[in-house]
């Protein structure tokens, strides 16, 4: 793995060339080839066990025994599936910690008013519900300006309203920070509401691509013709027959 | 639990004490194994006020005071090197649990032959009784950090020193508290044992004196601060536990 110091314009942020991960006689990851550029909002979908947490590993640097080229440009962050407090440490500290500065709660701060959190700073994480602490997980990973912004099904646990409205919430983020965002679903509805492009990942490699029409984020209508063709391909490549997931 | 029924905690030994009083004064509980409650009280005024408990007292908890924080330091810093470093689990990991299974009493003769009869065996033992559990626990505590917080450290970018010092130790800290509570009632057993044999202060020995004198009274009354300080230090380790672990409460 490689890293370089930071991408110029919107060139790419990760890049992966040939990736393989073997757990025993298990090939998770088998030659996978991807490109996520900046400014650029990416989703990969997956059934469980494709690989989709183990790329997310290889990219965030946690799991560096690995066959292929990775190049990561610049910073990169992560917002997980259970969001991964200090349950001990006040919420703030949460959010600064590991951040050079001279002015730590300032800056969590700004990034706790940013999810509309700036009143819960001094409280302990053990306080929050589900949404708030998946948000204050979301400005732990903004607060550190990610060139690269990994996403882990960060939603998958929340109830359907608090998910709609974190979708509208990293969208916005999203495209005031711009980084190259990755964003790991198993949400057909979520990739296609949130991302540019979607990615479906199967036998261990890409095994389809789909540009998604529209603005990109969530304020996208909902149900218009283009995007009900497209879910039903991107179920297809799933292997999933549409009635089946409805 | 309901308030009558808190209540109603305190009735029993209120009773007891009746009962022994009523047994005492009647002729039915002779004098010389068990005084009565208010020939008692009187043997801890008497003691009280002549000074022998005060002094008593300051031996005994100095005693503790420096057998636990020693032995706590040492059991704690082994444990966090023991806990965080795998050449140092590896080499020094086996010593302890091979002095763990050693009866700590039945090292009392041994600690008499290598360091006399002085304070010094006294606080060995006490410091042994107190930095064991301690060691046990920190050590399991900092086995156990949550993997999936260590991970996210990594990956936010924590320093090593950020790591250790605001994920693993804190994640440590409710097992080392239980390693303090079970450290302090095992060091306070070993004061008391340390006390009854060979000493000329302390607690015990108001306690040996008085068994010499056949001076029951007295002998209860030591009993009693006994139990009575080694309730006050438990109280004091756990309101130190729920201050720790505050984050715990909703």
């Amino acid at each position: 793995m490689s890293r370089t110091e930071s991408a110029p314009g919107n060139g790419p942020v990760a890049d992966a060339r040939g990736l393989v991960k073997q757990f025993g006689e298990r090939r998770v990851l088998d030659g996978l080839d991807l490109t996520v550029r900046r400014g650029e909002f990416v989703a990969l979908l997956g059934r469980s066990g494709s690989g989709k947490s183990t790329l997310l590993r290889v990219l965030s640097g946690v799991d560096t025994e690995i066959g292929g080229e990775v190049t990561l440009a610049g910073r990169v962050s992560m917002a997980f599936q259970q969001p991964r407090l200090l349950p001990w440490r006040r919420v703030w500290r949460t959010i600064s910690l590991g951040l050079r500065t001279d002015r730590p709660r300032e800056v969590a701060v700004r990034a706790l008013d940013e999810v509309q959190l700036a009143d819960r700073a001094d409280v302990w994480p053990r306080t929050l519900s589900g949404g708030e602490a998946q948000r204050v997980s979301l400005a732990r990973a903004l607060v550190r300006e990610p060139d690269l912004l990994l996403l882990d099904e960060p939603f998958g646990s929340l109830d359907a309203l608090t998910r709609r409205s974190m979708h509208r919430l990293v969208g916005e983020l999203w495209r005031r920070h711009r980084p190259g965002v990755l964003l790991v679903t198993h949400d057909v509805d979520e990739a296609l509401a949130l991302a540019d492009r979607v990615l479906v990942l199967a036998d261990g490699r890409i095994a389809a691509e789909h540009r998604v029409p529209g603005p990109g984020s969530d304020d996208r209508p909902r149900g218009s013709a283009d995007l009900t063709a497209l879910r039903a391909r991107v179920l297809t490549d799933l292997g999933v027959d549409d009635h089946e997931a409805a | 639990m309901r308030p009558g029924l808190a209540a109603g905690r305190w009735a029993s030994p209120v009773v007891l004490l009746l009962v022994w009083q009523l047994g005492s004064s009647t002729g039915l509980v002779p004098p010389r194994k068990l005084p009565a409650p208010t020939v008692v009280w009187q043997a801890a005024v008497g003691v009280a006020l002549n000074g022998q408990l005060g002094a008593g007292l300051a031996v005994s908890l100095r005693r503790m005071l420096i057998g636990f924080v020693v032995g706590a330091l040492i059991g704690a810093t082994l444990g966090v090197l023991t806990g965080l470093l795998r050449w140092a689990d590896a080499s020094l990991d086996p010593i302890m649990q091979m002095v763990r299974n050693v009866p700590l009493f039945g090292l009392i003769p041994l600690l008499i032959l290598w360091f006399g009869i002085g304070e010094l065996p006294k606080l060995v033992l006490i410091a042994l009784a107190a930095g064991l559990p301690i060691y046990l626990n920190v050590h399991a505590g900092i086995r156990d950090a949550d993997p999936l917080l260590v991970e996210a450290s990594a990956v936010l970018g924590y320093s090593r020193w950020q790591r250790v010092r605001h994920v693993v130790l804190p994640g440590a800290a409710s097992h080392t508290l239980v390693g303090v509570r079970l450290g302090v009632a095992s060091a306070w057993l070993a004061l008391v044992v340390a006390e009854t044999i060979a000493t000329d202060s302390g607690i015990g020995y108001m306690i040996n004196n008085a068994r010499d004198f056949l001076r029951t009274d007295v002998v209860i009354v030591g009993l009693l601060v006994y139990a009575l300080v080694g309730l006050v230090i438990d109280t004091v380790v756990r309101l130190v536990q729920a201050w720790v672990l505050r984050w715990r409460a909703s």
